[in-house]
């Protein structure tokens, strides 16, 4: 059971959120103009590291805003936590 | 004689008596006994049969890692199975009896196992009741399953309560024996908010177990002096009776509290039963102590042989005697010095036999002054007697010579396991350490501190200073430095590594030599699975089941594994340790569920409305956590009968029904079309206020998500409408793309599900109940027509009325506040009686909706159908992008072949078909092979029986279904195919007439 700090309520349980799933990939500006293999890229294929991992965050029993973490995957040591858009930090996958 | 085998001494109360019961015997024992120590007071030493053998079984131990003595505790609902003896708390009518034994403990039929031992082998699951077929399920599995298990369930509902507790503190020391004490006087004195838990009644561990002296008091009383100390501090929890089972990422810790088993049932007086304790430790300190470890010799497990440890115990503690024969197999100074101890309290102990060449001059001097003599360099080659031990074969190490020699118990050392279990939890890494052949803790990446004989201090002196040291490494982590102590150096055990006789001596010996007595598992098991293949030490574990029982192998890890190693010629830090995982003790499901039981289990959501329902007899059904009028039956009527007369008035008069439960999104803010445009599949920008539309939402792989209709309420509002189940998901997709994809849309969402009471008025009649109930409203097709909305007084409260339909007729949905939903209803009920309004609930309203081709999703939708494939191509904008466009251009999604939503009739009216049957297109049969059968073209999404149709009807998803209408299909029935009719799926009214009714 994981304790997360998120960036606008600070630390609270595991249980207060939820999941979702890998961070920064992007919907394409304009989905029709990528191929039909980019479009199954970013629809279907997602990064499963052993290691540091940066994925998606929501608070959903508390304030209910999303967030970005970086979280290792086999110690759950979780190295930061950044609100959409701000850039992630050095070595992230 | 009652409490024959007492002796002076001991911490029992002998001024206080208590009567309890055994297999039907009555017999006594003291205030401070455990249900084992009493037993053995009263020389009971058969008290359970193995699992596999049904081999008689003693006490081994005295404490949480017994493997034999597991006991049904009481009777009734409060029975309890698979307890350890060792850890029940004695009181007054304490009723219990030993479990896996038929007829009888003392005589048991199923010993004759034991004759059948060379089929019950490692795997013998696998091996022997795989033939013939059938015979698993009829004979094998119910025979096994007879002779099997630890207990029986209660069949009774618990008449106790349990409480959940959360806590939080910047210090949790796991164990109250001399180290753990003195770590957490270290961390309490510094005002850090400190817990210690103990599993015991008391604190003190080791200092209750032998004889000990501290700063010139007892042990036992300096553990209550320190316990006292703790107690007076504010910032101190001393938890007792609490057994830490659980270690987990962050320092989240679980214990559970018992707090009034030691009562007896039902004597609870208003206290909770259990508590389950939640922890969030800043810094963890473990003092979880060591085990004591058998040795593996022939017939090992006779009731009368117990550890060393244990059998200190039962005299130092409780004041009972093993017998008046006592020897003692050691190799370590730690059981030897215990058996010297023991010798003290009962002057039993007759002889040690340690394998050892040399004791140390020290231990040889003391059991000299005791007049106890030593055997050196010689083992226990095998254990004789019937229902506990009555002689030993002693033999040298080198060379042969062996002797019997008569004893009545037997007591063994083979070293000490730290309980490392915890600190593994934690993901701690283990070492083996050559010099005390154990494993040690070696590193954790949890804020965690390891102290006393967990730590390989297994004296006194060192295990205080550990404990100390401990305690000043987690201040200093705290921010909160003293005066720094280090850990003492790591005792000398003097072990001479033995696991089994068998192996040190490379013979062949008699008797069963058991390594897991809770899963029967022997030396020879493990070294059977070593000659079929088998390396890693968890399919080992998994193949043999070493250490898979409810001890989860506190005594018989190490020794399986060391083994392992020797039979694979490796050494044992090679072959490393199994994973430990939680429980470390089993808990019951009462402390786990806590007070979330029954009606309290899942919370129950319930319209306004929910009391007139109930009154007038509805049956529900649950959606999500929601309660909905399923039907309302007339006296008489079974479900069947209640839906076709609801159906009929939904058609012929009218109908209403609570449709509350839909998810009601409010979505403000200017951008709120823009959203609803990206959102929906079709366009949102040029709907006028007061008007409706039906959306469909995709996810961005272009299947349907969900659908309902949106009302805009002005020009930068609207309401969106969900289905009930995924109301919570519909709005945390919404969030999601607000704020992850689209943040700067200026659009806010709020749930208004909970605020708004909708009751729906269906049919023919619906105009006429509505204009009776809102003079000042005109509902004229003209001024209010269909997919529009109103505000006005209806029924004399303030209403939004919508008109929209989910089942082709005529229909108003009137929304009011939540606390005017039940007046509404009530108001609308009376106004309806002279038009013959019948109210209808979810079944109903599934016939009419699926009559007219109505998708629900979830029922005509899986996530892998797109809206053309459900005929709602319609919906899907052309011009504008939306979430899942995309996607319909994929190849897949634009494929022929794709299954197509079709109405289908049976040509047997009166057979319903199953939702979920299959369908295939020809006649010809066979169940498995494509080849010669017909295979599967398609299923059936929702069936019913129609009585406006005067038939059974379906909705079926088929490939190319649409262009195959007018064809037979087949539904699979079991061994039946019956034909079916591809139809269009609007079954009723194709044009559309009814919903303006008679205008």
């Amino acid at each position: 059971m994981l304790r997360i700090s998120c960036p606008w309520c600070g630390e609270r349980e595991e249980i207060e959120f939820s999941y979702g799933g890998q961070a920064h990939v992007a919907y394409p500006k304009d989905p029709h103009a990528v191929s039909d293999d980019d479009w199954a890229q970013y629809l279907f294929m997602r990064d499963n590291p052993k290691g540091l991992f940066l994925e998606r965050w929501v608070h959903a029993h508390g304030c209910r805003r999303w967030f970005n973490m970086a979280r290792h995957t086999v110690t759950h040591e979780i190295s930061a936590v950044y609100k959409p858009g701000e850039p992630p930090p050095a070595g992230g996958k | 004689m009652s409490n024959a085998m007492r002796i002076a001494g001991g911490r029992v109360d002998r001024k206080k008596p208590l009567a309890f019961t055994f297999n039907g015997k009555r017999l006594q024992g003291f205030a401070g006994d455990t249900l084992a120590s009493a037993l053995l007071a009263n020389d009971v030493r058969l008290v359970a049969r193995s699992f596999k053998y049904h081999r008689p079984r003693g006490m081994l131990t005295a404490g949480n890692e017994e493997p034999n003595a597991l006991v049904q505790l009481e009777r009734g609902p409060y029975t309890e199975p698979n307890l350890r003896a060792t850890e029940i708390e004695l009181y007054e009518g304490l009723e219990a009896s030993s479990v896996n034994c038929f007829p009888s403990v003392d005589f048991d039929l199923r010993a004759i196992n034991g004759l059948a031992s060379s089929i019950l082998v490692a795997g013998f699951y696998n091996k022997t009741f795989m033939w013939p077929k059938g015979f698993w399920k009829k004979v094998y599995e119910p025979a096994i399953r007879k002779a099997a298990g630890l207990g029986i369930a209660p069949d009774a509902p618990d008449p106790d309560t349990y409480d959940r507790m959360h806590w939080h503190c910047d210090v949790l020391v796991v164990g109250a024996g001399p180290a753990g004490l003195s770590a957490a006087l270290e961390a309490g004195r510094q005002g850090v908010r400190t817990v210690l838990v103990e599993e015991a009644s008391e604190a003190g561990g080791s200092l209750l177990q032998r004889p000990a002296e501290i700063e010139g008091i007892k042990g036992a009383e300096w553990a209550a002096r320190a316990v006292r100390e703790l107690e007076a501090l504010p910032n101190v929890l001393f938890l007792r009776r609490t057994s830490v089972f659980g270690y987990y990422d962050h320092n989240y810790l679980m214990a559970v509290e018992r707090r009034t088993d030691h009562l007896g049932p039902g004597r609870t007086d208003g206290v909770a039963r259990k508590r389950l304790w939640h922890f969030r430790a800043g810094r963890v300190i473990l003092a979880t102590g060591a085990h004591e470890r058998p040795i593996v010799f022939g017939n090992n497990d006779l009731p009368g042989i117990l550890l060393a440890n244990a059998a200190c115990t039962y005299a130092t503690q409780y004041g009972v005697s093993l017998g008046k024969v006592g020897i003692a197999f050691v190799n370590n100074d730690q059981g030897l010095s215990l058996a010297l101890d023991t010798h003290e309290a009962a002057r039993n102990i007759a002889l040690i036999v340690d394998v050892r060449a040399d004791p140390g001059e020290a231990m040889i001097k003391r059991a000299i002054s005791l007049g106890v003599r030593i055997l050196r360099d010689s083992v226990v080659v095998c254990a004789h007697g019937g229902r506990r031990v009555s002689s030993v074969d002693i033999q040298p190490t080198r060379g042969a010579g062996m002797v019997r020699a008569t004893c009545d118990h037997l007591l063994v050392s083979g070293g000490l396991s730290p309980a490392v279990h915890l600190y593994s939890q934690a993901t701690g890494a283990l070492r083996f350490d050559e010099k005390l052949a154990c494993f040690l803790p070696d590193t954790c990446r949890q804020a965690v501190e390891v102290a006393g004989a967990l730590n390989g201090r297994f004296l006194l002196d060192s295990s205080i200073a550990d404990g100390k040291a401990a305690g000043a490494r987690t201040l200093a982590a705290l921010g909160k430095p003293v005066a720094a102590a280090a850990s003492p150096a790591l005792d000398a055990l003097n072990i001479l590594p033995l696991w089994s006789v068998q192996g040190m001596l490379g013979l062949k010996l008699p008797g069963k030599h058991f390594v897991d007595y809770q899963n029967d598992v022997t030396e020879p098991d493990i070294l059977l699975a070593s000659r079929e293949g088998f390396r890693s030490v968890e399919h080992t574990k998994r193949y043999t089941t070493t250490g898979m029982a409810t001890d989860q192998g506190k005594t018989s890890n190490v020794i399986g594994l060391a083994i392992l190693a020797g039979s694979l010629g490796k050494t044992i830090p090679e072959v490393g340790t199994t994973t430990f995982r939680p429980p470390f003790t089993p808990v019951t499901f009462g402390a786990i569920a806590g007070r979330d039981r029954g009606s309290l289990s899942d919370p129950v959501r319930a319209t306004p409305m929910h009391p007139w329902h109930v009154e007038n007899g509805a049956v529900f059904e649950d959606v999500g956590q929601w309660k909905r009028p399923w039907y309302f039956p007339k006296p008489g009527e079974d479900l069947h009968a209640a839906v076709a007369r609801e159906t009929k008035a939904l058609r012929t008069t009218a109908g209403v029904m609570d449709a509350t439960t839909l998810g009601k999104i409010d979505i403000q803010g200017a951008d709120a079309a823009e959203f609803l445009n990206r959102i929906y599949t079709n366009a949102w920008t040029k709907l006028a206020v007061g008007s409706c539309r039906y959306g469909m939402m995709c996810k961005p792989d272009g299947m349907v998500m969900d659908d309902g209709v949106t009302a805009r309420l002005a020009d930068d509002r609207f309401l969106m409408t969900t289905t009930t189940g995924n109301a919570a998901r519909v709005l945390d997709w919404l969030e999601e793309w607000l704020q992850t994809e689209w943040p700067e849309l200026k659009v806010y969402c709020t749930t208004v599900t909970e605020q708004w009471a909708t009751t729906a008025v269906v049919g023919p009649n619906a105009r006429k109940i509505l204009e009776a109930l809102a003079p000042g409203m005109d509902f004229s097709n003209a001024a209010f027509p269909f997919m529009t909305f109103r505000e006005g007084i209806v029924g004399g409260l303030q209403a939004r009325v919508f008109r929209i339909s989910f089942n082709g007729e005529l229909s108003y949905e009137i929304n009011v506040p939540s606390w005017h939903g039940l007046a509404m209803w009530k108001a609308v009920i009376e106004a309806g009686k002279p038009q013959g309004l019948t109210p209808y609930g979810t079944e109903t309203m599934h016939v009419a909706r699926a009559e007219k081709g109505y998708i629900i999703i979830g029922q005509e939708t899986d996530g892998t159908v797109t809206p053309d494939d459900v005929g709602l191509g319609w919906a899907v904008s052309k011009q504008k992008d939306f979430i899942g466009k995309r996607s319909f251009a994929r190849a897949d999604t634009s494929r022929k072949g794709r299954k197509q939503l079709v109405g289908l009739l049976p040509q047997d009216k009166s057979f319903v078909a199953a939702e979920g049957s299959h369908l295939v297109a020809s006649p010809e049969r066979s169940t498995f092979d494509p080849a010669r059968g017909s295979p599967s073209i398609g299923h059936i999404t929702s069936s019913y029986y129609s009585p406006n149709l005067e038939s059974a009807f379906a909705l079926a998803l088929i490939a190319d279904g649409r262009a195959l209408l007018g064809q037979t299909v087949h539904a699979v029935k079991g061994t039946d195919l019956k034909p079916m009719t591809i139809v269009d799926p609007v079954f009723i009214d194709k044009e559309g007439k009814r919903r303006d009714g008679i205008d």
